[in-house]
């Protein structure tokens, strides 16, 4: 054959095998899909991920104990939590209560010193109530420190003996709660991080699984884009609700979620952070919104507003820290959370995986260890957004049936839970927010 | 792939800024955009994730990424330039509009011990 014949024949060859690749390694991704996966069934009928039980401190005083019970259990499951102040908070309460029953939680031992407000008898009562092991103990009736971690440690083990017997249920995508915020952002989380976080959060919605997505504050400037994702009447009222609350609160104190670093990164505007923020919603219409501590009441796609509700919002911050926003969605019944991170955030969480995307290339090669998902590549022009997307799930499923993320490997067993001041549910008309604004919700019964 | 070859990332064709990738020095640098590249002009250096303009806005005009615009020009702004605080601004956050153009630090809160 002639030089040049054979050239073009070597070209047809390899471009066959090429085609031939990409559709095996597109049939490969379809595949993650059907995905499923044995979770623990709990007796209130919530599959989990993970099999944990959590020592749960009620106040400062009690928070050394608990650690040391869990210190000397020292297992990978065994975690601790807690809520620092003495006087209660419906707010911080109901966040412990959710996480106490959480479907990642088999058991929980409630650590209390004895003269607090929050009530560990009670905490341990509701998840019992929920079908966990649990248990309670006060520091003052069990003779202080040495006597209180014994009996921990005790309590604790035979909790672990009886999680042995945990049944196991069958659970896929459609059963998966996801959740989603970014952190420690940079200028490659809105052009590619939340890029490939909304893909897949579209890819998981079509799969009748329930995507959850927080940071109203990071939507100002996008009103007319937010609302016209609102699924029904009700979901445009309660997003509208939601986003003149956080414009109203960002007006008040004159401060946007946008910070000096973001500016020397190349960031301009609050409009333009928040497109790049609100891109890991994906496309797929907002169900309505979730506050702190409610499950969904249905599958699909939800906005999560963790922000304090008027007029405590002088209070102060809307969003402590990067941890804080994760407990939210967590509290929310994720089973696991996606962290966007640019700059590269190392946190994880006690009591549910954090998966922590970046979509800057280097920080991933500098960060590796800490680094779960590198979506790089799409800004390089080497994968699309949606192949990546497709990878993103596949690591997704394997962390859901037991492959450990990178944080768990490291130990990150973050929490943090604050005071607050927030509502029960959306509540539109009971505010008083800045006069006429909002006058078509007000005047609603 | 080269990767270090100046770079911006144009998101939207309708765009008329786009996002440095790498630093860009003044000069020639390749646009990115749904797949396609091209070359274009830098009229003075873009730090990295900084935001460099494809086309000119005229002042008061908007600035647009992503589809949308995501705030006014203060300034006539021609292609090739860096777009940040000093030629542009919010629509709502009015106190960016006075932070340092290269920190992004903010001027407005006294660092001076109170004596009394």
């Amino acid at each position: 054959m002639p030089i040049i014949d054979a050239g073009k024949a070597a070209v047809k060859t390899l471009l066959y095998h090429g085609e031939k690749m990409r559709v095996e390694i597109a049939m490969e991704l379809e595949k993650w899909k059907n995905l499923t996966w044995e979770g623990y069934l709990r007796k209130d009928k919530r599959i989990g991920i993970r099999n944990k039980v959590l020592v749960v401190y009620t106040v400062e005083c009690a928070s050394h104990v608990a650690r040391e019970i869990v210190g000397k259990v020292n297992l990978a499951d065994v975690e601790v939590i807690g809520f620092a102040g003495c006087t209660d908070n419906e707010y911080a309460i109901r966040l412990l209560l959710a996480l106490v029953t959480h479907p990642n939680v088999g058991a929980v031992l409630a650590v209390g010193l004895g003269c607090e407000y929050t009530r560990a008898d009670r905490l341990a009562a509701a998840a019992a109530g929920q079908g966990r092991e649990a248990g309670h103990l006060f520091i003052q009736e069990n003779g202080g420190t040495p006597g209180s971690i014994r009996k921990g440690v005790e309590m604790v083990c035979d909790m672990m003996e009886r999680l042995k017997n945990t049944p196991r249920a069958s659970m896929g995508f459609s059963d998966l709660v996801v959740g989603a915020e970014c952190g420690g952002s940079d200028f490659t989380s809105g052009l590619a991080g939340n890029v490939v976080v909304g893909k897949f959060y579209d890819m998981l919605e079509e799969m009748g699984g329930t995507p959850v997505f927080e940071e109203i504050v990071e939507a100002v400037g996008l009103k007319n884009l937010l609302l016209q994702r609102a699924a029904d009447e009700k979901a445009r009222q309660e997003l509208n609700f939601t986003y003149e609350k956080a414009l109203d609160y960002c007006r008040s104190v004159r401060q946007y979620s946008v910070s000096p670093g973001n500016f020397a990164g190349g960031l301009t505007t609050i409009e333009e952070k928040s497109m790049g923020a609100f891109a890991k919603s994906g496309t797929k219409p907002i169900r309505g919104v979730l506050k702190v501590a409610m499950m969904p009441p249905k599958k699909g796609l939800w906005l999560l507003d963790s922000t304090p509700d008027p007029h405590f919002m002088q209070f102060g911050i809307t969003n402590p820290n990067d941890n804080e926003g994760l407990m939210d969605l967590i509290s929310c019944g994720c089973h696991l959370t996606i962290l966007v991170t640019g700059r590269g955030n190392v946190t994880g969480s006690a009591v549910a995986p954090v998966v922590k995307l970046t979509g800057n290339h280097d920080t991933y090669l500098r960060m590796k260890e800490d680094m779960d998902f590198d979506a790089g590549p799409v800004l390089e022009g080497e994968k699309s957004a949606e192949e990546m997307a497709e990878e993103l799930g596949q690591y997704i499923g394997r962390v859901c049936a037991g492959q450990r993320t990178k944080g768990e490997i490291l130990g990150h067993k973050e929490y943090c839970i604050p005071y607050k001041y927030q509502d029960r549910g959306v509540a539109l008309h009971n505010c008083a927010l800045s006069a006429g604004r909002l006058q078509n919700i007000h005047s609603k019964p | 792939m080269e990767k270090r070859k100046a770079r911006a990332f144009q998101i939207e064709p309708q765009d008329n800024v786009a996002t440095a990738l790498t630093p860009i020095p003044m000069g020639g640098f390749t646009l990115l955009c749904g797949g396609t590249e091209s070359t274009a002009e830098a009229s003075e250096e873009i730090p990295q994730g900084h935001k460099v303009a494809v086309r000119p806005v005229r002042k008061g005009g908007a600035v647009i990424k992503y589809g949308i615009p995501i705030g006014e020009a203060t300034a006539d702004i021609e292609a090739g330039q860096w777009v940040h605080l000093h030629c542009m601004k919010s629509g709502y956050d009015e106190r960016s509009s006075g932070l340092d153009i290269h920190t992004g630090e903010a001027g407005d809160i006294s660092y001076t011990l109170t004596k009394e």
